[in-house]
């Protein structure tokens, strides 16, 4: 083996030991850093520390650093799939990025037209983040989704977006629409408006908690019904709570799989239908001439 | 006194939390629809199995959207509310 191909294996180790390390990392810090609960409670995301502010303190919380991890999980990720791409395919590895890239241009470009052609990096980033924010409960971490705060904050962002894009279509337009049909429904068109993002952050969040809620009842409850049926076993075994293996881990493949997977689809896709939904092109074209014609 | 005024604050909770809940039908029953209709669509073009299975899900989680407010308002009124309260209580006891 020559020297470069030396060189390219190892840079290849090493990335893929990085996007492994910080799974490692979230599930050290939480055996280090969180209290362990006796029995089995439902409690938000654990606090690190805090950054003192003058206006109160900025607390660092579990899903932050998770969602952190996530980030770095993912980056590391992206370089190890790209990592020696050739204009003349050669290797699995580059075949699969390209299909992945061409899936998400090919979504984006159905879903918003031609002219967000540029959004696809952005949406693909989210599906994956969002995925893979779900998927950490697998690992027994704490999933990001599954705080309000993270998901808010997307969706605040895709509202920002939103408004950017009608704005562009000019800002008296934009104004104009929330007199539409008739002036005095202007309140409720705000409020409509508004409802977007706090809808979508409470979908997102909401179905990634519930999944979690119901799974430590359920984990619970048959620990219960393992003591009820199985207690007069004598000693250790009639303490084992045997009806706890497995089962829970049905109910994990459809609230932490299924339902992580496609709440991260369907983020990206209302974020997609939104975002095109609020850019009238042919408006925008028209606009463009007429600013052209004036300052020429 | 002050243990029938906690009570009142836990069972008041519970039974928010309960009443809030109700808001599952109206989800319960569209979804059912949706996922009724897609399969009388399914049953008559076969082929565009995939493109109605995708709306469908699509369309439901966004139906479920008015279930999952009140889902977290139960959460809230079960896991936040009667510690809050019951602090009010005991500021306002003082």
């Amino acid at each position: 083996m020559s020297k470069a191909g030396i060189r390219f294996r190892i840079t290849d180790i090493f990335l893929l030991f990085m996007t492994i390390l910080p799974l490692a990392a979230g599930i050290i810090l939480k055996i280090l850093f969180v209290p362990a609960s006796d029995g089995i409670k439902i409690t938000g995301a654990h606090i690190f520390f805090k950054i003192a502010l003058p206006l109160g303190g900025l607390p660092i919380t579990e899903a932050q650093v998770n969602s952190w991890l996530v980030m770095a999980e993912v980056l590391f990720f992206c370089l190890f799939m790209t990592h020696g791409i050739r204009a003349k395919v050669y290797t699995k590895r580059q075949v699969l990025a390209e299909w992945a890239v061409e899936k998400v241009e090919g979504l984006v470009t159905e879903n918003m037209g031609e002219y967000f052609r540029g959004f696809a990096p952005f949406i693909a980033s989210i599906l994956v983040l969002s995925a893979l924010s779900s998927l950490m409960s697998l690992a027994g971490l704490f999933p990001p989704t599954s705080d309000l705060n993270i998901v808010a904050g997307w969706a605040i962002l895709v509202f920002f977006l939103i408004t950017f894009y009608k704005m562009k279509c000019g800002p008296l337009n934009y104004i104009k629409s929330f007199g539409e049909p008739v002036p005095f429904l202007a309140p409720l068109n705000i409020i409509s408006e508004v409802a977007t993002p706090i809808s979508m952050a409470f979908r997102h969040y909401g179905n990634i908690l519930s999944g979690t809620v119901i799974s430590v009842l359920l984990a619970s409850a048959l620990g219960g019904l393992t003591s009820l049926l199985l207690g007069w076993l004598p000693g250790q075994l009639g303490e084992f709570p045997f009806l706890r293996v497995g089962l829970p881990a049905v109910l994990s493949i459809y609230f932490d799989v299924f339902s992580g997977c496609l709440q991260a689809f369907i983020f990206a896709m209302l974020t997609m239908l939104y975002i095109g939904g609020a850019f009238d092109y042919e408006k925008y074209l028209e606009r463009r001439k007429q600013k052209q014609a004036r300052s020429s | 006194m002050l243990e029938l005024a906690i009570g009142i604050i836990l069972g008041g909770c519970a039974l928010g939390a309960g009443c809030a809940m109700i808001a599952g039908i109206g989800p319960g029953i569209g979804e059912g629809n949706a996922v009724a209709k897609a399969c009388e669509a399914i049953g008559r073009q076969p082929e565009s199995r995939g493109a109605v299975t995708t709306t469908m899900l699509m369309g439901c989680a966004v139906a479920e959207t008015t279930g999952l407010y009140a889902l977290v308002i139960a959460i809230l009124l079960i896991f936040v509310a009667p510690g809050r309260f019951v602090d009010i209580l005991m500021e306002a006891v003082k």
